[in-house]
């Protein structure tokens, strides 16, 4: 288990998904869900990284400051999200294509 | 055992992601999403970051998630009982992402990583808390610039009169 190509395949296995999530799904709060997972997936290659790599820390802080920005993204997104829903009544991102209606 | 607790959790996170991108109600799909920050805090300790695995809990599952389900529930009727939503392209796109991860794969095994040797560390926070200090003030000062400008971009998007 504790080999470092485990860890990088779950974390491709985890990211793939993530993007299979992003492009089939046309539900906005759906999209967002895809992006955190892909997210953790590269959260978890900074880690696997860190440890194989003589224990160094700079991959937790990476994976620290990725996290502080997935948080912030996930706040903007939903204000977003809400505003279009507010605007457009539907968050269907196929149905929102105009700036202005 | 710790072998049987490591794939366990690789299956779980794996298996409740599946469920976060197939899932035909949006509420299963944010419920999915918490099991799947669950096992990837598991891999964080496996890997040896604790101080990761307990931010990862806090931050994803007390922030981030909770943002989402509130998404959810604004942005649909809730008397409307089958919050549902739709994928399109689920055959094209799965055969394009089966490649991508098929192909990931290849190169995961093929590759010859250079593994230097390592022990576990006594304590993460203390070394974690001093690179931030030292190493990576301007990023950590950055960041908090960004956190404030989020802060006040998303009050001001989410105001009723925008």
């Amino acid at each position: 288990m504790d080999t470092l190509s485990n860890y990088l395949l779950i974390s491709s296995i985890l990211f793939s998904l993530g993007l299979f999530g992003v492009v089939t799904r046309r539900n906005g709060v759906a999209v967002l869900m895809g992006v955190e997972l892909i997210l953790n997936a590269a959260n978890l290659n900074f880690l696997a990284f860190a440890r194989f790599g003589g224990m160094n820390m700079s991959g937790q802080v990476y994976a620290l400051f990725v996290i502080v920005l997935a948080a912030a993204e996930a706040a903007v997104a939903l204000a977003i999200i809400i505003n279009i829903f507010n605007n457009f009544n539907t968050i269907n991102i196929d149905d929102v294509s105009e700036l202005k209606q | 055992m710790a072998d049987f607790a490591f794939w366990l959790i690789a299956a779980l996170t794996l298996g409740s992601a599946l469920m976060v991108v197939s899932s035909k109600s949006l509420l299963y799909s944010a419920y999915s999403l918490l099991f799947t920050f669950i096992g990837v805090t598991g891999l964080y300790v496996f890997l040896w970051a604790d101080f990761l695995a307990v931010v990862q809990v806090v931050v994803y599952v007390g922030g981030i998630l909770v943002l989402i389900i509130f998404g959810i529930m604004l942005t649909n009727k809730i008397s409307s009982v089958n919050i549902s939503h739709t994928s399109v392209q689920k055959g094209v796109g799965a055969l394009v992402v089966l490649g991508f991860v098929s192909a990931l794969g290849l190169m995961v095994y093929s590759t010859p990583w250079i593994q230097l040797p390592n022990s576990e560390p006594a304590e993460t926070t203390k070394l974690i808390g001093n690179l931030l200090m030292m190493d990576y003030l301007l990023p950590f000062e950055a960041a908090s610039f960004l956190l404030l400008g989020a802060l006040i971009g998303a009050t001001t998007l989410s105001r009723k009169d925008y």
